[in-house]
């Protein structure tokens, strides 16, 4: 089985995110990176296909070149080999774009299944996988928690809302993406990061294939939210803030 | 040039949802002077179109087809690619629901458009508003192109209750679907867990996020809920892990919850767990980020460290209970 994973570089989880002077993105100076949370399950994923049935993992990723790090960790967790779509400037192109340049870059590859995951966790759009199998022909699942492959199809667990889920069959190639959650993830092993740095890392710039294509959306400005509705906060020594709280739960909420 | 609404339904009953996404778009068709129309598919949906004719739009699509009698991505993309063609809206609202996910973008694809997925406000231009960060920032989005402009509808975006009551036509529209190029083979639905534990009945919940840090930690947040008398929830990522069963799971994918007080503990409060709670009477929010989108709908919170936070908590729940 040839696996393609699509992942992307995204700040860490607890950044605090400052609004930068263009009012069109955020300072990405002093941030960290890592790869988007639900993708590293789409890897994860593709590693356990690949430990079952043979064949290849290929991470793919369109980012700028701090992305290289990210991409170093999956080989070390296991991927055989990388795409990087190299791309300074990332925040200017659409979804509709960022799959045209990864449906480009997949094309040479032909591979059985495309994980990725079920959206990003900084613009969180959660189509790129669904145009990128739209783009390439081929059918695909969303939010995904469980894959088994059979002849010619993969057989997946789809969740639906509210608790409930839903088997689906579909023919290979197929696109599928990955709900976090779906399995255990790994951490890369020495051996492993050692390995890495002899792995063949493809580097592609947008230009080599053919662009991305007009923005159809545009990002105007980027703002903290305005709050609704304003909250009594407590803030400070722990068992002061504690003690006005279980004041308002006791006198003004009347639960305790 | 108009707004066409498309609403979600199941086995004849409506994704709630849907409502919110035509209140959605009739806000936008004011804005943009245009007249909003509704297109609901299936099989048998005569009765569902007649009742969202009797909201105030121009007009209602009904699309049947034994073909849409069951979900797919392929059959779905088809029928609404050929409805949109048909009707040539300016504007294509859907509800942000799991299937509007899977699907959608096919048909954006199609017209050499982008989904703009999970609108919070649209304002005059029209400008979209959407979240970036899991709720931490806000964007406004516009967009060009020649195509109709596709949105997506995030849930408690609109108010459905406003809506108002009118008489439209319902116009039957016929769309041509071929069985052999639907490749999804979707089996029956189902659940997963006996759902022992009914977090839709509790009166107090305290529930824990990615803040505890490790699965040891989790009985201080126990200890927590059994002093209040509430029972013990968690957001997706406590579940992901192990560490409490996917059954005290709130949020999108887990219970949605309407207690009288809902305590959220080291929760950032992505909007696939507030719309599991934003229902409950009072919010109760701690967290060490002072900006973490949870206290967007809190109504009282902790800014803290929940390690010292909870423990003075306990603390003062017994004394006050005496």
């Amino acid at each position: 089985m040839k696996i393609i994973v699509a992942i992307k570089q995204v700040p860490t989880r607890d950044s605090q995110l400052r609004v930068d002077g263009s009012h069109r993105w955020i300072q990405e100076g002093d941030l960290t990176f890592e790869i988007n949370e639900p993708d590293a399950y789409a890897l994860e994923e593709a590693l356990q296909l690949k430990e079952k049935h043979g064949g290849e993992v290929i991470a793919l990723c369109l980012g700028p070149s701090r992305a290289a790090q990210t991409i170093r960790e999956a080989l070390a967790k296991g991927a055989d080999r990388a795409i990087h779509i190299e791309e300074e400037n990332i925040n200017g192109i659409d979804t509709l774009g960022v799959a045209t340049l990864l449906a480009a870059a997949v094309k040479a590859e032909n591979p059985d299944l495309i994980l990725t995951g079920l959206q990003s966790d900084d613009f969180g759009y959660g189509q790129t996988g669904v145009v990128l199998a739209e783009l390439l022909g081929i059918s695909h699942g969303t939010i995904i928690m469980q894959v088994e492959k059979q002849d010619g199809a993969v057989r997946v667990k789809r969740e639906l809302e509210d608790g409930w889920f839903q088997h689906m069959t579909l023919p290979t190639p197929a696109l599928l993406t990955i709900q976090s959650g779906i399995n255990k993830l790994r951490y890369a092993t020495l051996m492993g990061i050692k390995k890495a740095k002899t792995k063949e890392i493809k580097k592609l710039a947008a230009s080599d294939l053919g662009g991305p294509g007009a923005a159809v959306a545009e990002l105007d400005s980027v703002y903290a939210p305005h709050r609704t509705k304003q909250a009594v906060i407590f803030q400070g020594d722990a068992k002061v803030t504690a003690a006005q709280l279980v004041e308002k739960l006791k006198f003004e909420v009347r639960v305790i | 040039m108009s707004v066409l609404v498309i609403m979600e339904q199941h086995n004849g009953s409506w994704n709630r949802m849907s409502w919110e996404a035509l209140a959605g778009g009739i806000e936008l068709g004011k804005l943009v002077g245009q007249p909003v129309s509704v297109a609901v598919a299936g099989s048998s949906v005569a009765a569902l179109a007649a009742e969202a004719a009797g909201k105030n739009v121009a007009k209602v699509y009904a699309v049947d087809n034994p073909l849409l009698a069951q979900y797919t991505a392929d059959g779905f993309a088809s029928a609404f690619e050929q409805v949109v063609k048909a009707v040539a809206p300016s504007y294509v609202v859907f509800p942000h629901t799991y299937e509007v996910r899977d699907f959608v973008p096919k048909i954006a694809t199609r017209f050499k458009q982008v989904l703009v997925a999970d609108v919070v406000a649209i304002k005059a231009g029209p400008v979209f508003v959407r979240q970036l960060f899991q709720g931490k920032l806000n964007a406004d989005f516009k967009v060009a192109g020649s195509g109709p402009c596709f949105l997506s509808i995030q849930a408690g975006a609109f108010r459905a209750d406003g809506l108002m009551a009118g008489s439209a036509s319902v116009e039957n529209m016929a769309v041509t679907l071929d069985a052999g190029a639907i490749r999804n083979k979707p089996e029956v639905p189902f659940r997963e867990s006996s759902r022992a534990v009914d977090l839709t009945a509790a009166e107090i919940i305290v529930s824990v996020g990615r803040g505890i840090k490790e699965k040891d930690n989790i009985h201080i947040v126990q200890e927590l809920a059994a002093a209040l008398g509430g029972e013990l929830a968690a957001s997706r990522p406590i579940c992901d892990s192990g560490w409490l069963p996917m059954e005290r799971q709130v949020g999108s994918s887990g219970q949605t919850v309407a207690p009288k007080m809902y305590m959220a503990v080291g929760i950032s409060g992505a909007i696939q767990h507030l719309v599991g709670m934003k229902g409950a009477k009072t919010i109760v929010a701690i967290n060490k980020d002072e900006n973490a989108p949870i206290f967007e709908v809190a109504d009282y919170g902790i800014v803290g460290d929940l390690f010292e936070v909870v423990p003075a908590l306990i603390a003062e729940v017994k004394k006050a209970k005496g």
